[in-house]
């Protein structure tokens, strides 16, 4: 699972680090500075309800309302936070368009930038040194390794989110999909599409049918 | 700074490795880390991006992403006198010759309470309401200041002294570079910024590639 680099290795629970995460815990719980109810709140809410399900319910709501896709491009902080989307982080929410001759792909090559408030927080991937090395400088080769092959005359935009500007990419939707609901939109759209590292794939199933 | 956390564009990391199915914290200690820094009522000095790029190369590399969290929240209670070296190690060593001691728990509803108001919270924009004009439209040439700052800095090594094209101006935003003790950094227009690949890379660009970087306008002069 882990390749060969220490950045995506996550040392276990006898690990110094466990030690030392439990000897902090009992010091900051001691000194007043922290409670364990909220340690256990903020550590749930990012388990289960702060994640990809609410970048890909603005997706497919975008695809489906022609005014509110505008609405979230001209303004996508405004038009998150129409949908009740949040997180305890501030941020300014950029939406990037995929079309037939544009590709969007988001890193951040500095530490870890990321959209919490819709796609929660990275997975290991998205922080590794390899990712963030190589995609500004080789972006076809990387998007290949995720199996997404594109035209040379599809311009390529990496964006490198070294500000308080947090981008999600609104990928393209699928042909064949006109028929489906917002409801079965929401389901197709992946974490890796809303990063711009895939596109958005219609199941065989849909297809055939 | 120029240090090990500033990326992009090196080689010699290997492919992009991922996992099926990743769980959000591998193992508990994770959780518990990110939610300590998120909530501890003690800022870091200097912040906790700042904490981690100083540290030791080589313990950057070999060290995981939530050591890396684990290490600049430590550091910023010792810098900032809420907690001393000592006493950290002594319980480490503690926890280490009783192992089935537990962590002591303190309850706080009224706390828990202000944090699930908080995380329901929409997201806001950080954007500030003052009126800076701003020095460059979209569309004009620029280029990357070629600058050095031996402190945090997000203006990263591989764009520096390179030409660009501004792309959007976002508005007027708080500037993120560790500034010297006893000064304040003044907010600064903030721009998205287009950059060639091949003026990034030179000959090895891949074809049709451009990268987009976010500016405050003290990282640009005109081109």
């Amino acid at each position: 699972m882990s390749g060969n680099h220490h950045d995506s290795d996550h040392p276990g629970p006898e690990s110094s680090a466990a030690l030392r995460t439990k000897a902090l815990e009992a010091l900051l719980v001691e000194k007043g500075l922290i409670s364990t109810d909220v340690i256990d709140t903020v550590v749930r809410a990012y388990e289960q309800d702060i994640g990809p399900l609410n970048g890909a319910r603005v997706v497919a709501r975008a695809w489906v309302d022609a005014a509110y896709k505008q609405r979230l491009l001209a303004d996508g902080t405004a038009a998150v936070a129409e949908l009740g989307f949040g997180a305890p982080q501030d941020a300014e929410i950029v939406v990037l368009e995929n079309t037939p001759t544009v590709h969007n792909v988001v890193v951040c090559t500095l530490c870890s930038c990321y959209p919490w408030a819709v796609l929660g927080l990275p997975p290991s991937w998205y922080k590794s040194y390899a990712y963030r090395s190589r995609v500004v400088r080789e972006p076809r080769t990387v998007l290949r390794e995720f199996g997404l092959e594109l035209p040379d005359t599809v311009e390529i935009r990496v964006w490198d989110s070294n500000s308080d500007v947090r981008y999600m990419v609104l990928p393209e939707r699928p042909a064949g999909t006109e028929s489906m609901s917002e409801a079965e939109l929401v389901a197709l759209v992946t974490r890796d599409a809303m990063i711009g590292v895939t596109q958005v794939q219609v199941p065989a199933t849909v297809v055939g049918s | 700074m120029n240090g090990m956390h500033d990326m992009g564009g090196m080689h010699g990391f290997g492919p992009v490795v991922r996992e099926d199915n990743e769980p959000v914290f591998h193992h508990e200690w994770e959780g518990r880390v990110f939610a300590m820094q998120r909530v501890t009522p003690v800022p870091i000095p200097g912040g906790s991006r700042n904490n981690i790029e100083h540290m030791d190369p080589v313990a950057y590399l070999t060290t995981s992403y939530y050591e890396k969290w684990l290490h600049a929240r430590i550091k910023g209670l010792i810098d900032a006198g809420a907690l001393t070296a000592e006493e950290l190690e002594a319980r480490v060593a503690f926890y280490r010759d009783h192992p089935e001691a537990p962590v002591p728990r303190r309850e706080d509803p009224a706390r828990r309470q202000r944090m699930q108001e908080r995380l329901r919270r929409v997201v806001e924009s950080p954007r500030l309401d003052l009126q800076i004009q701003p020095r460059f439209r979209p569309g004009a040439a620029v280029r990357a200041r070629n600058l050095h700052p031996a402190g945090h800095t997000r203006l990263p090594r591989y764009v520096r002294g390179k030409p660009g094209v501004v792309a959007r101006f976002y508005g007027i935003y708080a500037f993120q570079d560790a500034m010297p003790p006893g000064t304040e950094a003044p907010p600064q227009p903030l721009y998205a910024v287009r950059f060639d690949g091949r003026e990034l890379w030179g000959g090895s660009a891949e074809a049709n590639s451009v990268v987009y970087l976010d500016m405050w306008e003290s990282y640009l002069e005109p081109a």
